[in-house]
């Protein structure tokens, strides 16, 4: 009985530490795959030669490898992993529906059709992820917009609102891909769509960076007012929550960080779905403990999925069908296993 | 007076009225029955109470000031609610479900401390319910989970509690439990409010108990249920001859029954 308390502290504080190792193992790892072998070692001496502790016995171009071509691309898997999947439990718990996913306001068509038309208009890189991330943000706008007028408070009007929304820049993405030049650009906006991290920069990844962690200082903050509104708006506000106030907030921060992921890596499915499932499975459902797992998993596992987008002799194959053909029968079977506890 | 109601009207948009100038207050240490029949406006009325409607005229006060006035953290401070039911989406434990309700206590920012997490328990506790913390809250029976969210409802540490239908469903040995929960909790100075379809509840409080009954948007009472509630004006509420009757021996001597008349002896 006295134990009643802090079991569940614990045995998050575990998970957590467990997944850390893991992100970090994993990180390492995922810098000794690629066409240019380089040993774990020396992946760790570079980075313990850029704090000064040891002196550099590898040629520039395995520093280069490390930091500039591999660094980025691997940090931004990981980024992008974990923000989706925060999301993806932000929304699910928001809504009160576990099979939401990070783009259900229609923030990845927006953001698609942003990346599409910046594509189109022969825009720089950085131009066209500037483009995804305002009009993923433009489309979540509209949804919510559109769903307060019908229905000021119902929550599953919003839902329908985004898939409205969704609708309408899905065929916005037709249209361009109807124009498109069919040699050159046609192809970079299919891959874009299909999403990858391959085109990854230092720079894009602090531009992505920023964003993302404000929004999760905010999903933080909020983190048991989210708590609260499982049990539903009506008694959330009998316990003392805005609702209105902490909905709108979360809301913008789930989809500033899901904008940011789509802006760099296309549009990447089931990250934000499948991940907060495994987690609630092992911490149970409380969001203080399902956002910063989400978070450690969602970016171990994205990760971990992109090594095998790279892994040498064959061709890249896009992120966006890895974690389909992956995330899809892994989900059916978490579906099967813990259905009762959902309904 | 802890809980007051002055004149308040609500009509849903474009529907008929469903509250016309209710007016009652609430003391510390009263229990509330409220009547009426089914669509007559009771849940309106509790979520009126709530803050979860806006009324169109009148004015609900908490200790004095004015609800509209007040922050939703301010008033959950005051005022907790008791769901019928609460249809959480995901499965949380019971424990879980009772922390809920420090809510209105956590700053920005904040976990729940261990001072939260020992008023969680002590709620738990004093129903009798201590037990069930670990257990997941959707598997637990209807008479629990009810005691569960009043436990929500104690750990909130607010005076007044608002339930709806607290016995709604539940066996005859489980709504036993809950009125003599409500029974105990008046005793100890909260004010409640709770709404029933079965008069026979509102007899159940040596002390404090009070009846109201709403029909048609106006509300009878509060009194005393011996002043209240007769065959006349019980017959009246739900459109059906009724007997109220006092049990003269056995060992439920005193008690007072409402009974529906089933016979229809005359012009059949």
């Amino acid at each position: 009985m006295t134990s009643l308390a802090p079991t569940k502290p614990l045995r998050l504080n575990g998970y957590l530490l467990a997944a850390s190792l893991g992100v970090l193992a994993l990180f390492l790892f995922s810098f000794t795959i690629g066409p240019y072998p380089i040993p774990a070692s020396t992946v760790v001496s570079v980075f313990l030669h850029r704090l000064d502790l040891v002196e550099k016995t590898w040629s520039d171009a395995v520093e280069l490898v490390v930091l500039d071509v591999r660094g980025p691309r691997i940090a931004a898997a990981i980024l992008v992993g974990g923000a989706l999947a925060s999301a993806g439990a932000t929304y699910q718990n928001l809504f009160r529906n576990p099979l939401v996913s990070p783009g259900v306001l229609g923030v990845s068509s927006g953001a698609g059709f942003g990346a599409a038309l910046g594509i189109l208009l022969g825009m720089p890189g950085f131009g066209v992820q500037g483009l995804a991330f305002v009009l993923g943000l433009v489309a979540v706008a509209l949804t919510v917009w559109l769903g307060r007028s019908f229905d000021r408070r119902a929550t599953l009007v919003l839902v329908v609102a985004g898939l409205v929304v969704s609708a309408f820049f899905q065929a916005l993405i037709s249209l361009i891909k109807i124009v498109a030049d069919p040699l050159n650009q046609l192809p970079t906006i299919t891959f874009w769509l299909l999403g990858g991290l391959h085109r990854m920069s230092a720079a894009s990844l602090v531009t992505a960076l920023i964003p993302i962690a404000i929004a999760g200082f905010v999903l933080h903050a909020l983190r048991w007012k989210v708590n609260t509104l499982a049990a539903g708006e009506d008694e959330a506000r009998t316990m003392g929550v805005d609702v209105p106030k902490v909905r709108l907030l979360l809301i913008l921060a789930a989809t500033m960080m899901t904008a940011a992921c789509v802006a760099i890596s296309g549009i990447v499915g089931w990250v934000g779905l499948l991940i907060p499932h495994i987690v609630r499975m092992l911490v149970g459902p409380s969001f203080a403990a399902v956002l910063p797992l989400s978070a450690l998993i969602g970016g171990g596992f994205l990760l971990g999925i992109d090594n095998l987008a790279r892994l040498p002799g064959t061709t890249e194959i896009p992120l966006g069908i890895l974690t389909a053909l992956i995330g899809a029968p892994f989900f059916a079977l978490i579906l099967a296993r813990t259905r009762r506890q959902w309904f | 007076m802890v809980l007051s109601v002055a004149d308040i009207r609500f009509a849903y948009p474009g529907g008929r009225r469903l509250l016309d100038r209710v007016s009652f207050a609430l003391e510390p240490g009263e229990a509330l029955c409220l009547l009426g029949p089914n669509g007559t406006g009771k849940t309106t009325l509790i979520r009126c109470l709530l803050g979860l409607e806006r009324v169109a005229a009148g004015r609900v006060a908490l200790h004095g000031r004015d609800l509209a006035r007040m922050s939703p953290a301010e008033s959950a401070r005051l005022m907790a609610y008791v769901p019928q039911d609460t249809n959480a989406a995901f499965a949380f434990l019971a424990f879980e479900v009772v922390l809920m309700g420090r809510s209105p206590h956590l700053r920005f920012m904040a976990s729940p401390t261990d001072e939260d997490r020992r008023l969680a328990r002590a709620a738990m506790l004093r129903l009798g319910i201590a037990h069930l913390a670990e257990r997941p809250f959707l598997e637990l029976s209807g008479g629990e989970r009810q005691l569960v969210l009043v436990a929500r409802a104690l750990a909130q540490g607010s005076t007044i509690l608002i339930m709806d239908e607290p016995c709604a469903g539940l066996d005859l040995a489980n709504q036993l439990r809950i009125i003599r929960t409500i029974r105990a909790l008046a005793e100890d100075g909260y004010s409640i409010l709770f709404t029933t379809h079965l008069p026979d509840h509102a007899f159940a409080f040596a002390v404090g108990g009070k009846v109201a009954m709403l029909k048609d948007g106006t509300l009878m009472g509060p009194a005393a249920p011996d002043s209240l509630l007769d065959a006349e004006a019980l017959g009246q509420l739900y459109g059906t001859p009724v007997e109220v009757v006092r049990i003269a021996q056995g060992r439920a001597e005193g008690q007072t029954l409402c009974v529906p008349v089933m016979q229809e002896r005359d012009g059949r």
